[in-house]
């Protein structure tokens, strides 16, 4: 059988579309009422980065932010070929490229907080 | 070669605009540039945050402009949009067969529906 990396992607972005499903909603409409000021006590330094230090609130903001980063660039590569861009084995190379950069500095901002 | 090729008449930008259902298509396909683009904001938070307080409260004040508003309302739309559309799928692309029977796709999806008031309910809960 011929080696493909297609099932590596394709359960990133499964998992990563279940994950953004269930918990992004919920996350954004935190970071919104964060910017219209609904709370000033609730999104504060104090309290982020207590969450950040710990190695399982690491873990939680790894893997949300893994797994939409990687379901949401696997998508768009579909949605640049469905707005007509051809060049796919580039446009593959620019949002893998991208979402793994994404993933290297998010790994390192974990490990200096 | 033929001497008529066949050529089919459709834009490859504009296909989409033919048919409601390719547009709610390519709706749910869009979704995902709000997503990627919601996580760098994430990822700059994270930045910022470890950077200390001082660059983490800028970053709170770049956060509280109409512009971040605006964003965050946007990136709220596309993602319950992405939220109902991926639940909305789940009899398709999980059925769960007991016995004979297969399980009602209203059944699978009321779960997803449910599963995901109580997970928003507790990040909400923990958040605000």
């Amino acid at each position: 059988m011929a080696k493909s990396n297609k099932p590596i992607f394709w359960g990133l972005f499964a998992a990563g579309g279940t994950v953004t499903a269930f918990v992004t909603p919920a996350l954004v409409l935190i970071t919104l009422f964060a910017a219209m000021r609904f709370n000033m006590d609730m999104f504060t330094y104090d309290t982020i980065h207590a969450f950040a230090a710990h190695w399982l609130g690491k873990l939680i903001i790894f893997g949300v932010i893994l797994l939409s980063l990687w379901h949401a660039a696997h998508r768009l590569r579909v949605t640049v070929h469905d707005f007509g861009v051809r060049a796919d084995t580039l446009v593959a190379y620019v949002v893998y490229g991208i979402a793994g950069l994404g993933t290297f500095v998010t790994i390192v901002y974990l490990l200096r907080i | 070669m033929s001497r008529k090729p066949y050529i089919r008449e459709i834009s490859k930008t504009r296909w989409f605009l033919r048919q409601p259902r390719y547009m709610r298509y390519m709706a749910r396909e869009v979704t995902c540039i709000f997503i990627f683009a919601y996580t760098f904001l994430l990822i700059v938070a994270l930045a910022r945050l470890s950077q200390g307080p001082d660059a983490f409260q800028e970053f709170l004040n770049a956060l509280r402009s109409p512009l971040g508003v605006l964003f965050n309302l946007a990136v709220l739309i596309a993602a319950v949009y992405h939220s109902m559309s991926w639940f909305n799928v789940t009899p398709q692309a999980m059925p769960i067969q007991q016995g004979e029977e297969f399980v009602p796709g209203s059944i699978i999806v009321g779960a997803h529906y449910g599963a995901w008031a109580v997970i928003s309910l507790i990040i909400l809960f923990l958040g605000v």
